[in-house]
């Protein structure tokens, strides 16, 4: 009898994880169905997001989610792979049992504080030096343009997300060179192959597939992060080309612009906006999924 | 067998292996190849290791100036003055009642997914995914799901709403991790405690539970330590509420939170207000990296005893 | 940890400082004899010098102090009980313990005359021309003629890349089983065709001497036999080492045969070099009779 009630609370409990997500999804629909019945699919398209004027478009929000989160994944992505490769093969094990904890918890500081952080310490440090920089060096290139004075921007916001997203990428990096079999590493080594060489001849090789999804992992928190982003990315409307102007991310657009409007399609379209990031995370998650399961990697989480 | 006085010529197209063993010709290069590797790997992980430093440092340094005992135990007044008392509190009172909500869910989830799902079946994948992408969902968009859910019907922001915003930001945390503890937990005593014939349920809490405890009460503190830094859970439905005063109804009212406090004075143009933002946020990230350093040191306390 | 007339030297920083100790050298062997088996070896160079070695994992000693001659050509078996230190004795010739926390080695290992555990030895180039065929079939997750060529490309040896993957594969006696389908997964092979496979790998780079740990216990005794036809084989080319725990088959396949065994009478278990010779005395007039007992297998 006992047993049933336990069996019961049990099944409850994953019955209600199951509908939380149901009624996730179902919130955001309904939610958002002013909004999406208003605009439709163009909502996607449109750049301009004027509330006074009813005017809701998604473009320049989507075109900052990519570019801070393309350029976090950029630089994260190699960083990430490097560290977990020192912490599964290079280092000593007592240096390992240190600096693996100290890079996991870099994960573990507050958006807003590492927000606030990169508006008062590292937006003027990029706008100072990093910005003019690249500017003299790369300035052929539309993406470094001319740099602003408050060093918000979209280059900042991309900094920032590299600092969350990187942690993600290393640890799972190391768990995962840690799980290429011992005979093999050594089986490469009696044939006189220097570290690099077993690196890239066997490690690699075999885990491409789970730091694949190590990255989309990554990008996944990158392209939902809201509130870090929103206080690194200045304020831009509009899409433009270069890097070091402000801009704006789905998230951000809808962490700023929460205040109930007169506008009634306003809550709508930001409800539009959340279900697009949904569909994004979600995508992300399975995706995720299906790379580490098809090529039967086993996937550790670290948090 | 063998006649042991001949010798064999060695080919002498081939490399003389009585040469010394060091490095020479091609291996020099590929040597120092390695090392660069090597280089770049270690260099990376410094990286890392001191932008942490960095950041904790400056929020250590700036927040310091505005630490003291009235710093914690006194309201905001004013306009930039006082302290950070009842944003304290708050979080204290929302991320509890977030627990008291996740953490049942989430263990009985975890006992579901061990205990009575076998781990091809459908219901045990399902579960599992649904967790996965649970886990993958932006918090601004759990924010703006109850904000539809709670906040639009009653017309109301409460700290109720934000801490049950806050306990699905940690479901899946603390159904992930007691699911991977008490898979640890040896068959043996499983096995044990089957063999007596006691009742599953019996063997479950008297048994199994208490061996994952510590595992499981990692992953508590960690999704809890997790969820008193989330932001964008609470925009939308918990951050309209007096700053400067305390506010212990939760139900009824909204609720001053430290992140939210954070977030809406970060860019004041006051340096005072700023100093005491950094306050907030130094009391904030201690709580937050002592917490996570005191969960990994009972996490390698119960798998040890797991497996001692 | 020092032996009698101990001097530490510094380590090069290639070597952790964990794990060599020096001694001073041994005089030349005039002792040799009495381990080493009556015969005089005088006009057969010899391969590897090892003088006085021991192994220990941190303060633990898996080895006790060893001292034998590997001649060149010929195939020496390492024989004896498990877990008596064979694998430590042969993984230590090409620095393969050097991964391992806390290992340490005294006394000398001496190929072609050169120090093993040297300063400024490089151990990529000691494993070049040290190879190691392990007791489980270990061929990477690529195609049959990747895993053979891999390491010839890294050490630049492009040019009749094709050529030396199929005088690899003769040598190992795998060509004619595998020419058809080069490009094939490695792991598709039979358990007897990946150790040849590994066999191949190892000799594609042209070592000197070939370290086979156990290499046929994994396999069934087809494949093991076919094994041991290439040990007759290869030694025209290489000199081996092959550590087994079958008697029958050192006695089919050694020249020479190095007899460890667990020492019991001190406070540890120490692996220790009982006797090595010849394989017609080993087997059929052992001088010790812990050697005796374990051939005529009273134990083990």
């Amino acid at each position: 009898m006992g047993d049933r009630i336990f069996y019961g609370l049990c099944a409850i409990a994953g019955l209600l994880t199951i509908f939380v997500l149901v009624e996730v999804v179902y919130q955001l629909i309904s939610g958002a169905s002013p909004s999406i019945s208003r605009f439709g699919v163009g909502f996607l398209g449109h750049s301009r997001w004027a509330a006074n004027f009813g005017i809701f478009g998604a473009a320049a929000a989507i075109y900052g989610t990519l570019m801070s989160s393309l350029m976090a994944l950029t630089l994260a992505t190699p960083l990430g792979i490097a560290i977990g490769l020192y912490l599964s093969m290079m280092a000593p094990p007592a240096i390992r049992a240190v600096v693996g904890p100290l890079v996991e918890m870099l994960a573990a500081i507050p958006s807003v504080i590492l927000g606030f952080w990169g508006v008062a310490v590292l937006a003027p440090f990029a706008a100072k030096y990093l910005e003019p920089w690249l500017h003299s060096v790369f300035g052929f290139i539309p993406l470094f343009g001319e740099p602003q004075t408050t060093g918000l921007s979209i280059f900042t916001a991309g900094l920032g997300l590299t600092l969350m997203v990187l942690p993600i990428i290393a640890a799972l990096s190391r768990d995962l060179f840690l799980t290429v079999p011992g005979e093999l590493k050594d089986g490469a080594a009696a044939l006189g192959a220097t570290r690099w060489e077993i690196i890239r001849g066997v490690v690699l090789p075999t885990t491409v597939s789970g730091v694949a999804a190590a990255t989309v992992l990554g990008l996944g928190r990158a392209l939902g992060e809201a509130i870090a982003v929103t206080q690194m990315i200045g304020d831009g409307a509009g899409i433009h080309a270069s890097l070091f102007l402000p801009g704006n991310s789905l998230a951000s657009r809808i962490a700023t612009e929460y205040t109930v409007s007169e506008n009634k399609l306003e809550i709508p379209s930001l409800f539009y906006l959340a279900l697009i990031l949904l569909v994004i995370g979600l995508v992300t998650s399975v995706l995720a999924r299906i790379i580490s399961s098809r090529f039967d990697v086993q996937r550790t989480l670290a948090r | 067998m063998t006649d042991l006085s001949a010798t064999v010529e060695r080919d002498p197209s081939l490399p003389d292996p009585t040469a010394p063993l060091t490095a020479s010709g091609s291996l020099r290069r590929r040597a120092i190849v390695s090392r660069l590797v090597d280089l770049t790997a270690s260099g990376s992980a410094l990286f890392a290791v001191a932008m942490l430093g960095l950041v904790v440092f400056d929020v250590a340094k700036r927040g310091a100036k505005a630490l003291s005992l009235s710093f914690l135990f006194t309201n905001p007044s004013g306009f930039a003055g006082g302290g950070i008392a009842n944003a304290l509190i708050g979080t204290v009172l929302i991320v509890a009642f977030a627990a008291l909500i996740a953490v049942p869910i989430g263990i009985l989830t975890g006992l579901y997914l061990t205990e009575f799902a076998g781990p091809r079946s459908r219901s045990a994948r399902a579960l599992r995914m649904v967790l996965d992408m649970l886990q993958g969902l932006p918090t601004i968009v759990v924010g703006v799901v109850i904000y539809g859910l709670i906040v639009a019907t009653t017309h109301l922001e409460t700290g109720f709403a934000g801490s049950v915003a806050l306990a699905i930001v940690m479901l899946p945390l603390i159904a992930r991790s007691s699911q991977e503890m008490l898979m640890l937990v040896p068959h043996t005593m499983r096995e044990g405690a089957d063999a007596l014939g006691v009742n599953r349920w019996r063997s479950v809490v008297g048994v199994i539970l208490p061996a994952a405890l510590g595992g499981i009460a990692t992953g508590v503190i960690l999704s809890t330590a997790r969820a008193a830094g989330e932001t964008a859970p609470l925009l939308f439905v918990n951050s309209i509420y007096n700053p400067n005063a305390t506010q212990l109804n939760i139900f009824g009212h909204g609720v001053p939170s430290i992140p939210i406090y954070i977030y809406t004075n970060y860019d004041l143009p006051s340096q005072q207000a700023v100093n005491n933002v950094w306050g907030a946020a130094f009391v904030l990230l201690t709580f937050i990296l002592l917490a996570n350093v005191g969960a990994r040191v009972l996490l390698a306390r119960s798998r040890a005893k797991m497996s001692g | 940890m020092t032996d009698s007339s101990g001097s530490r030297t510094e380590d090069h920083e290639s070597v952790p400082s964990r794990v060599r100790i020096r001694t001073e050298p041994l005089p030349p062997s005039v002792d040799d004899t009495a381990v080493n088996g009556g015969r005089s070896e005088i006009a057969r160079e010899a391969v590897f010098d090892i003088r006085d070695m021991a192994v220990y994992y941190g303060t633990n000693c898996a080895l006790a102090h060893t001292t034998l001659r590997i001649y060149r050509n010929l195939v020496t078996a390492v024989i004896g009980p498990s877990g008596c230190g064979k694998t430590t004795f042969i993984r230590s010739l090409n620095r393969m313990n050097d991964a391992i926390p806390g290992f340490r080695l005294s006394g000398q290992v001496l190929y072609h005359n050169h120090d093993v555990y040297g300063n400024g030895v490089n151990r990529v180039e000691v494993r070049r021309r040290i190879g190691m065929v392990f007791q489980k079939p270990n061929p990477f997750p690529k195609s049959i003629y990747d895993n053979v060529a891999w390491a010839p490309r890294n050490l630049g040896l492009r040019s009749e890349l094709d050529a030396r993957v199929e005088r690899a594969l003769r040598h190992a006696a795998l060509w004619d089983e595998v020419k058809d389908r080069l490009r094939d997964a490695a792991l598709s092979l039979s358990g007897g065709q990946q150790q040849r496979l590994c066999i191949a790998r190892a000799i594609a780079v042209e070592p000197d001497v070939l370290l086979l740990d156990e290499p046929a216990s994994a396999l069934d005794p087809v494949s093991t036999a076919a094994i041991e036809e290439l040990m007759h084989t290869l030694k025209s080319r290489y000199t081996i080492v092959i550590v087994t725990h079958n008697m029958q088959q050192a006695a089919r396949v050694a020249d020479r045969a190095a007899f460890f065994t667990l020492d019991l009478t001190g406070p540890e278990r120490v692996g220790t070099l009982v006797e090595y010779g010849d394989t017609e005395t080993i087997f059929r007039s052992p001088k010790d009779t812990r050697t005796r007992d374990y051939v005529t297998g009273q134990f083990g």
